[in-house]
């Protein structure tokens, strides 16, 4: 069934389908319509979950690493400072190996107080151990929300689905919204093979002395790598069910480019219009879409840029006295490549600034204009 | 009062508690209270070492253990994640030390009974940071040296009167308790286990090494406590229904309990008597609360 809708409920629509069991959240712009719509969900029986409706991010990250502990599949949404106050939690979410679905709607840090896009919020969890997803399309936040547990519950990591505030948050767009019997075979109900149960007693996250701490940390990164092949496989047949297929990056025009555009989220729509122009200008411009961001999919970003002699990334972050996150992952891809392009760091569109089609047609002036590569950031549209 | 102890031992030989530790014993009493459908959610503090460390646990039921902010919040998500695989009938405890309840942990845990949430909270209070090395928390008392609270300027505020704020939050059911009544510390919990919301169940929990006293005498000041009322035997109903549910036979003078502790070593004797004063004066508010119930005052 096809309906319009926003980002934020399109998320909602996917963790009914999922039949996620337990749902905790705490208010914050721009995710709560989410939560909003859950909580309707939970109270008229269109979802069968428990609704725990806690008093700070903390608290939610904690019940629901509770809630999938006991053994339920379990959900929750956030944005910005909300995630920052989970920081801890993140850390022992992963740790517990707990396959938990969480929604971050991309939003500024303060100060200055700031509800629009970016994704320094998220990225700035990257080392917590969840695997995260940065979605370009309402649509694609559905559905990674379907697959999201289905990637989760296979490796056992958690699953952060990431999407712009506003720009996909609030903003409609025609997304299909699959049956439920569908998902229910593609996503069968989760079945935990470590648990709280009584009849069968173990401790869970105690005292780790150094003989064993290091050995569960190698497993989890072992998790980690497993979950590009994974969620390939996962992406695959989602698209033999569903129609849809995801990878964990998406190559765009990108044969033959001479400049790649390296873009993450709903810039990448707009991208997509400007190598169109481009190409129809005769052009070898082409665009690679970063989905999956943890576990970076390494290998995947060096195939796509084999070809490229030229590599602009677009960062809507900054790692302070170190530039774009994304540019960083790329270029630390790229080591020892046999093929290095030469890359160009781009750093625009920070607190929400409109990242508009004449933005990257700049972004895509200056790397045609330069041919030495940039060690520091290129700061776009920076007011004097 | 029933002197009903249950047989079942859920907590095994081999946790690695200092000598006299009250928590080992605190949690012993309630495991055999609760049995053995129970989920135990072990709160950063003294216990994540008195567990025991990987592979092993000193106790017979599932634990959780999980950061120190969360015994509230965790507590409620394993209910409900408990209640969506169907086991409706599992008890869900979090113990938790002073620390974790009076100071990082009080807004998941304000959170979870203002809900209502369905578990037992249950404090094991040690008066001061022991984990850590004896840092003052706001259960520590006034005028207790701690390492943060030096003898040259001990604590010079009250103790945070925990009960009153969980009553407060009228939840169905709050309780003093120490190991040195087991019999009344096993009926509290057996009482909480069979009311369904939210129960808190405060444990006076002597701590040899933070309150410089001697590792045998731990339950006896632990009777010393509520003889001379200084940490009474009570429960709340309701927020408002109080009683008292162990009188003192005759009430002890409070400086009794304090000589036997060095943590207060350093009290003047006009400190000693303002303590007295303030113990004094918070029974004297504890009966008449008693007594508005209805409790009848034995002679």
């Amino acid at each position: 069934m096809e309906k319009v809708i926003m980002g934020n409920h399109a998320v909602s629509y996917g963790v009914q389908l999922a039949r996620a069991q337990v749902i905790a959240a705490y208010p914050i712009t721009p995710q709560t319509q989410i939560v909003e719509m859950l909580s309707e969900f939970c109270a008229d029986g269109r979802l069968d979950a428990k609704f725990i409706k806690v008093e700070s991010e903390h608290s939610v990250m904690a019940a629901v690493v509770g809630a999938s502990m006991a053994g339920a599949r379990a959900f929750t949404a956030t944005s910005s400072h909300g995630l920052g106050l989970m920081h801890e939690v993140l850390h022992w979410a992963a740790g517990g190996r707990l396959p938990i679905v969480m929604a971050n709607v991309n939003r500024t840090m303060g100060p200055g107080w700031n509800v629009w896009t970016e994704q320094t919020d998220s990225l700035a969890q990257r080392d917590t151990g969840w695997m995260q997803f940065y979605c370009e399309t309402n649509q694609e936040a559905l559905d990674t929300v379907i697959q999201g547990f289905k990637i989760a519950e296979t490796v056992l990591l958690p699953v952060m689905i990431v999407l712009d505030a506003f720009v996909l948050s609030h903003t409609m767009e025609p997304v299909d919204i699959p049956d439920q019997a569908t998902v229910d075979s593609f996503l069968p109900p989760y079945d935990p093979k470590f648990t709280l149960d009584p009849s069968d007693p173990h401790a869970f996250y105690g005292l780790v002395t150094p003989e064993h701490y290091m050995e569960l940390r190698h497993k989890m990164h072992q998790a980690m790598q497993k979950a590009v092949e994974v969620t390939r496989q996962v992406g695959a047949e989602f698209g033999e069910v569903f129609g849809r297929p995801y990878d964990v990056v998406e190559k765009y025009r990108i044969d033959g480019a001479e400049i790649v555009l390296v873009t993450s989220g709903s810039i990448t729509s707009t991208a997509r219009v400007v190598v169109d122009e481009w190409r129809a200008d005769g052009q070898k411009v082409g665009l690679l879409k970063m989905r999956m961001f943890r576990p970076f999919p390494f290998e995947a970003a060096r195939e796509a840029l084999a070809g490229a002699r030229k590599v602009a990334v677009v960062d809507r972050n900054i790692s302070q006295g170190h530039g774009g996150i994304f540019a960083a992952e790329i270029r630390s891809a790229l080591y020892g490549a046999s093929h290095q392009p030469v890359l160009f760091p781009f750093i625009i569109g920070l607190g929400g600034r409109d990242v508009t089609p004449h933005s990257i047609g700049s972004i895509l002036n200056y790397a045609q204009e330069h041919d030495v590569p940039a060690e520091e950031s290129i700061w776009m549209e920076v007011k004097e | 009062m029933s002197y009903d102890v249950p047989d079942q031992e859920l907590m095994t030989p081999g946790h690695v508690a200092c000598p006299g530790c009250g928590a080992p014993m605190a949690a012993r009493y309630a495991l055999k209270a609760l049995g053995d459908n129970t989920v135990l959610i072990i709160i950063a503090s003294c216990w994540s070492i008195i567990a025991g460390p990987f592979p092993y646990s000193a106790v017979n039921v599932p634990l959780l253990h999980s950061l120190f902010a969360t015994g509230g919040s965790v507590a409620s998500g394993v209910k409900a994640g408990l209640e969506a695989r169907g086991l409706k009938d599992t008890t869900v405890m979090t113990l938790a030390g002073d620390g974790g309840t009076f100071d990082i942990g009080i807004q998941a845990l304000s959170a979870a009974v203002e809900r209502n949430e369905d578990f037992i909270y249950m404090c094991y209070d040690n008066e001061a940071y022991m984990n850590t090395g004896i840092q003052r928390s706001s259960a520590t008392p006034w005028g207790a040296w701690t390492t943060t609270t030096p003898v040259k300027h001990p604590k010079e505020q009250p103790k945070k009167d925990m009960v009153a704020i969980m009553a407060a939050h009228r939840i169905p059911y709050t309780a003093t308790a120490t190991v040195a009544y087991p019999e009344d510390l096993i009926r509290k919990v057996k009482k909480a286990k069979s009311i369904r919301g939210s129960k808190f169940l405060h444990v006076l929990s002597p701590c040899p090494s933070g309150w410089k006293s001697e590792p045998a005498q731990s339950v006896f000041l632990s009777r010393l406590a509520v003889q001379s009322c200084i940490f009474p035997l009570y429960e709340v109903e309701h927020g408002e229904e109080y009683s008292i549910t162990v009188w003192p036979r005759k009430k002890v003078p409070v400086e009794e309990y304090l000589r036997l502790q060095g943590r207060f070593a350093h009290l003047k004797p006009q400190d000693v008597q303002y303590i007295q004063d303030n113990v004094d004066r918070e029974w004297d508010k504890l009966v008449a609360k008693a007594k508005a119930t209805g409790q009848q005052v034995p002679d």
